[in-house]
């Protein structure tokens, strides 16, 4: 019997979040601090030639100027902190300016006058890749990998800028649905034969897409705060991960993570956007060692805007086929990625999420990702694989329909079970429950009911849909920590960052739940390096529950090995005498013969070695072993790397349904219904569970109907860089009565059952959202994401929509 | 659009000084950091939380950078600094208003309730931040001073609001975590609409 797994308890940030109590990275003073603004490029595309900030520094109370030159060179198209010989995108930082206010920093700003060398630049892909289209880098637009011949017949691998260009013809191929025959790509895999089976099939589906970019826009901006102290940094950062962020952070200063300290007790939003160690991290750091001052450098939420990363936008080209069954029998897909002016673009994770959710019998993925002067592309929530999902629902639901097979029925068949599997490598899975979860699905929506209703109501149409998000949910490999103290309390050590999905939180249920251990006599330990924290994952790509669930379940088998250990030297036998329960070690056969946790502590510390960590297993890592160190001597230390045993990916996958209605005459429509149905093993921790799909649910409105990149492509600025502008989703857009559940059979590669699912919990939603509107609409693709109220009357009126010239990042 | 970078500025700069640099930010100009600069008097006494608190304030500071940087009241959180999210929103009179479009000078004689005023003076949670903890409602919490503020004014006004009432009085406050749903049934809970 559980005690902890599957019931709901309150994470110990949450009381400090409503009384404003917790402390975000710009909530920090230090003795002494100044503040540090950046200046940023107002051009999409050029190099510094100079700068003059003579009158800025003559300013009573300016300290310092930090700019490019004090930093190492990051040769394109790496992201540098501070840009100077490759400027390529409105809002890029070039310079800071530290003072004794802010106010006088920010005014210095103004003073400086910088020399710009303009070059070229390109807001869209395609129209970069075109005969005599401008390049973002002055090298060329496209990262290519490179393979050459070293000494000995080595290959040395590497990575150019090169320019490449599509035929004409390729290029309009590509905006009119058609194979972009004669375009050259950097990624390509396939498996079965396509050809044959698309010449076999009962129906084949050809249709362009377009997904647009936009800002993750964390509400708390980045800024840091930094000071150094006896040759260690100090640094106060806005991260979603903890000990993941170190090594990043530390290469960035230049030090050895040793001397780090990271502190990040909450972090107001990243989304994927600040998952490790990002650039403009490298300005405070550095610039407080070269002042010797604390330095804050606070950013904007326009500076946020540029450089808080972007979901990058695809312009592609899919052809699907399906037997009379309704099997999806080969899938050719094409997609050109945006990589902004930096960054790569996710398509081989848009076809991984086609491969899971239709399972082809034959596919080909063909992708090339192409820079633009705009801001800088990154992981954002299920990067690649929500938008595809988004796009690709209403045209897998054009095959079942042209098929006659009910789409949830479609996606039956296809669906992936245990035995399935992901990727243009095919791999397997820890375990996989689709058809389950549809099943729950349409019952808890009311599926047939709904298809029953009348469609029509005057100027209102009713539409449902249906959507699938995945996401690959967990990792394996790393650290767990745990120590019981002197006073018999369990201390779990968790390097997880705290994002506020609350994982790092549910995760440590697991410690308590082999320990046995009453969650109130638990303490979970977390939030700075020198609370001596072990090496953990990053905090995204929904992998923290499987991951993390495993590293702390085995440190707690780790502790109870030794608590028996202790025992059996105390009263005699061997450990296999020996059952923990009620907060003690106890003689299975005389329970009289015992010890507390507390005393078992006190006794670890007199044995020293292993038991109060003065010796430390050899395979885990550093991060992890300094963290041991630290902790030795303080009781009963539990610490062991993730060996557990397995194989496969652990996928994350939610099915959504969605009930909408739209109105004829304006093309606005309501959200009626959503119901969203997660395979996603063991549900850990219910009530953040419910949670999450709820918040999922409004990020996929937001995809799906809502946000997008704006950029003037005849100035390269951007239109957008607001929050009002780039309309993340409000209480007003969204619909408030979410069903959420979910099939809760556990995966067999997890101790307590469970993986990962924050990602799909959005592809899910924008899937089901862009298959209902199409489905009010009899059928009518859009192809793009995200579909606007303007398209929608536009097409009601008859007129053409920008997006049906897959333009991405403009009009 | 972002006033520091309009087209029009960004020709300009270029026309005249061959570059356009811009911070992008300008939100406190040194000019509002001159002694004596506009007339006002600097030293003001505002009552915060229900105590009067003395603080010099430049003319044209906003009462979110007074909280924040010259009280430390931090719990009240900037998000945007330019009236779109909410997160730094107060309470003036009972009426929640967004403190990064408020000057502070003009808050002077009335009452102002930041998130660190909200819990009883025996230190108990507010029956809005009591049941936004009991619905785990915030997610990574940058918003939620801001959410409770609104919902606490909601209440004090409406207090049984529907569903739809609710959503309405809270859409000044974004979330960018979407948490919309966790904050409402915060609501109907503290107004004992679910148990």
């Amino acid at each position: 019997m559980s005690m902890h797994i599957g019931f709901d308890f309150t994470p110990p940030d949450v009381p400090g979040k409503v009384t404003g109590e917790i402390k975000y990275a710009e909530d920090y003073k230090k003795e002494g601090m100044v503040f540090a603004r950046l200046l940023t490029s107002p051009l999409p595309s050029g190099r510094v030639a100079g700068i003059d900030a003579t009158e800025a520094l003559r300013m009573d109370g300016v300290v310092g100027i930090f700019t490019a030159d004090d930093l190492p060179p990051v040769p394109p198209p790496g992201n540098p902190s501070l840009a100077s010989n490759y400027v390529t995108y409105v809002g890029q930082p070039i310079l800071a300016i530290a003072a004794v206010t802010e106010e006088i920093a920010e005014s210095a700003i103004q003073k400086v006058k910088i020399d710009f060398e303009r070059r070229p630049f390109v807001v869209d892909p395609l129209t970069s890749l075109a005969p005599g289209g401008h390049n973002a880098y002055p090298e060329g637009n496209v990262l290519v990998r490179t393979t050459e011949e070293g000494p000995e017949g080595s290959p040395i691998r590497g990575a150019e800028i090169r320019d490449v260009k599509w035929p004409q013809t390729a290029i309009d191929a590509l905006k009119s649905g058609k194979e972009p025959i004669g375009g050259e790509f950097t990624t390509e895999w396939s498996f079965g034969n396509i050809d044959e089976a698309f010449s076999n099939a009962e129906v084949v589906v050809e249709e362009p897409f377009v997904t647009m970019g936009y800002p993750h826009h964390s509400l708390e901006a980045r800024t840091s705060m930094a000071y150094w102290e006896n040759g260690k940094c100090y640094f106060h950062g806005s991260s979603q991960s903890q000990s993941a962020n170190n090594n990043g952070l530390a290469r960035l200063l230049n030090i050895d993570p040793a001397d780090l300290v990271f502190i990040n007790e909450a972090t107001g939003g990243g989304f994927g956007s600040k998952i490790g160690a990002y650039p403009i991290m490298a300005v405070s750091g550095n610039f407080s060692r070269v002042l010797n001052r604390p330095v804050q450098l606070r950013i904007t939420r326009e500076q946020e805007f540029y450089i808080g990363s972007a979901r990058s936008g695809m312009q592609g080209w899919i052809k699907m086929a399906a037997n009379a069954n309704g099997k999806v029998t080969a899938v050719d897909l094409v997609i050109v990625n945006d990589g902004g002016a930096t960054g790569g673009g996710s398509g081989n994770s848009s076809a991984q999420h086609v491969t899971v959710a239709y399972q082809p019998e034959n596919m080909r993925y063909r992708g090339i990702s192409v820079y633009t002067n705009t801001t800088p592309r990154g992981a954002q929530r299920g990067p690649g694989q929500n938008e595809m999902a988004a796009v690709l629902a209403p045209l897998a639901d054009k095959v079942a329909n042209q098929l006659g097979i009910d789409r949830v029925a479609f996606r039956r068949i296809n669906a992936i079970d245990s035995d399935g599997f992901q990727g243009g490598s095919q791999g397997p899975v820890t375990s996989a429950f689709v058809k389950e979860a549809l099943d729950q699905g349409m019952r808890t929506f009311g599926w047939k009911e709904k298809l029953e209703q009348p469609k029509e109501n005057g100027s209102k149409v009713r539409g449902v849909g249906v959507g699938i998000g995945y996401h690959g949910a967990g990792g394996r490999g790393y650290d767990g920590l745990v120590r019981i103290g002197v006073d018999g309390k369990l201390y779990i050590h968790s390097g997880v960052g705290n994002l506020g999905t609350y994982s790092y939180a549910g995760t440590c249920r697991a410690a308590a739940e082999v320990l046995k251990m009453p969650w109130n006599h638990c303490e979970i330990i977390r939030g700075r390096t020198d609370r001596h924290l072990p090496h953990s994952s990053g905090q995204g790509g929904s992998n923290t529950i499987f991951t993390h669930t495993r590293t702390n379940w085995v440190a707690a088998q780790d502790a109870v090995s030794k608590l028996k250990e202790i025992a059996s030297s105390e009263h005699g036998g061997t450990a296999e005498d020996y059952e923990i329960g009620e907060e003690r070690v106890f003689n299975l056969r005389d329970p009289s013969k015992n010890l507390t946790y507390a005393q078992a502590a006190s006794k670890a510390i007199e044995l020293g070695g292993k038991f109060s960590g003065e010796v430390a297993p050899a395979d885990i890592n550093p991060i992890t072993q300094r963290a041991v160190e630290g902790l030795a001597g303080t009781g009963l230390i539990g610490v062991a790397k993730d060996n557990l045993p397995g194989q496969g990916q652990p996928p994350g996958v939610l099915v959504g349904f969605c009930e909408i209605e739209l109105d004829r005459d304006t093309g606005k429509y309501q959200i009626l219904d959503y119901t969203a149905i997660a395979d996603c093993g063991t549900v850990v921790h219910p009530k953040n569970f419910e949670n999450a799909m709820r918040g999922g649910a409004v990020w996929g409105v937001g995809l799906a109907a809502l946000e997008r990149h704006v950029y003037d492509p005849q100035n390269g600025l951007p239109a957008n860089t607001g929050l009002y502008q780039a309309k993340p989703p409000t209480y007003l857009d969204v619909n408030l009565d979410t069903q959420a559940g979910a099939v809760n059979i556990p995966d067999p590669q997890n101790p307590t059952g469970g993986r990962g699912i924050g990602e799909p919990t959005q592809g899910a939603s924008a899937a089901a959202l862009a298959s209902a509107i199409s489905d009010a609409l009899d059928g009518h693709l859009f192809n793009s994401a995200p579909t606007t109220t303007d398209m929608i009357i536009n097409h009601l009126a008859g007129n053409e929509y920008s997006t049906k010239s897959l333009k991405t990042n403009t009009f | 659009m972002n006033p520091q970078l309009t087209r029009r500025r960004f020709i300009k700069g270029v026309i005249f000084s061959g570059a356009a640099a811009s911070t992008g930010a300008g939100v406190y100009l040194a000019a509002n950091a001159q002694p004596g600069s506009g007339g006002a008097e600097r030293l003001i006494t505002l009552n915060i939380n229900g105590r009067n608190r003395p603080v010099d304030v430049m003319p044209s500071e906003t009462l979110a950078y007074t909280l924040r940087y010259k009280l430390d009241l931090t719990g009240t959180k900037i998000g945007c600094n330019r009236g779109e999210c909410g997160a730094c929103s107060v309470l003036i009179n009972g009426v929640p208003n967004y403190s990064c479009s408020v000057l502070t000078h003009n808050v002077k004689g009335k009452a102002v309730t930041s998130i660190e005023g909200i819990k009883g003076s025996d230190g108990s949670l507010h029956p809005i931040q009591a049941a936004f903890v009991t619905e785990n409602a915030p997610q990574c919490g940058f918003c939620t001073p801001g959410q409770v503020i609104s919902a606490v004014a909601l209440l004090n006004n409406n207090p049984r609001p529907t569903k739809a009432e609710a959503a309405r009085a809270m859409s000044g406050n974004l979330c960018r975590c979407g948490a919309y749903e966790h904050y409402i049934n915060g609501v109907l809970r503290a107004s004992g609409q679910i148990a």
